[in-house]
């Protein structure tokens, strides 16, 4: 039988000196997570430009009339602070997916005894898979 | 070391329902973030090109799917972190109904979104 764990608040200042592996995933996961849900909503509101451009809606972009879903999205992946914060956001979102499966193993009673190893390991392969996929993001930026 | 580090009671409902999304976003959620920045380039997005991907049947079902686990695994983990932290009362009840609105603002506006790329709900 698993039990829960009371931490007690992040936010008493004292409580950062005893932080050890355990912690710091569940404060990263807290914060992956929370800036996941933000994007998500961030991005159906962008994506929603798609709903007047179905209905011709247009827009100048280059010189050239574009349906304003094309002009929107290709106008602000034109700009390199968003490519930036795409590759912030594969950060974010690979952590939490990596951190998200140790948790899945953990809850099914697997590497209870790794678990400070596993985090560590998905701090690893978070950073390696994100420098690796910065030249893609950054691709056409310039 | 094998304590638990969880915001969830274990073994209830909706703690089971946040795994089953998290098991299944992690495939559908790399696939997304492969196919539309590793096959296809974020630069080179069209409108022509979302509603003909949308417009299959197989690829509108998943997105819908994605976007009701999405938004209820990214909700749900909201309001139990919330709640970890010590939301009670009054304050509980206001935060969890808000939450239930701002779900259903967002999948009404995604499949609105949807919608609009497929030209209505795809039948083939």
């Amino acid at each position: 039988m698993s039990q829960s764990y009371n931490r007690g608040l992040i936010e008493d200042f004292s409580r950062w000196r005893e932080f050890e592996a355990g912690m710091w995933a569940w404060i990263f996961h807290k914060f992956t997570g929370w800036v996941l849900i933000g994007y998500l909503f961030t991005h159906i509101a962008v994506l929603s430009t798609a709903i007047p451009a179905a209905d011709g809606a247009t827009m100048m972009f280059q010189g050239s009339e574009t349906d304003v879903f094309t002009g929107t999205i290709v106008s602000l992946e034109g700009l390199l602070l968003v490519r930036i914060l795409e590759v912030g956001l594969l950060a974010v979102a690979v952590f939490h997916m990596l951190n998200g499966t140790r948790l899945l193993l953990v809850d099914l009673g697997v590497g209870l005894e790794a678990q400070d190893k596993s985090f560590y390991a998905s701090l690893i392969l978070t950073g390696a898979i994100t420098v690796a996929s910065v030249p893609t993001f950054i691709a056409g930026a310039f | 070391m094998a304590e638990r580090y969880s915001s969830f009671n274990s073994g209830g409902r909706m703690w089971l329902l946040q795994r089953v999304t998290a098991a299944f976003l992690l495939i559908v959620l790399a696939f997304h973030f492969f196919l539309l920045h590793f096959v296809h380039h974020a630069d080179e997005v069209s409108l022509a090109a979302s509603s003909a991907r949308m417009e299959q049947l197989s690829y509108y079902s998943l997105m819908i799917l994605f976007l009701v686990t999405a938004t209820f695994h990214g909700v749900n983990g909201v309001y139990n972190a919330l709640v970890n932290q010590g939301l009670t009362g009054t304050k509980r009840t206001v935060v969890k109904w808000s939450l239930v609105a701002a779900s259903v603002v967002l999948l009404f506006q995604g499949i609105r979104t949807a919608n609009a790329w497929a030209g209505g709900f795809p039948l083939l």
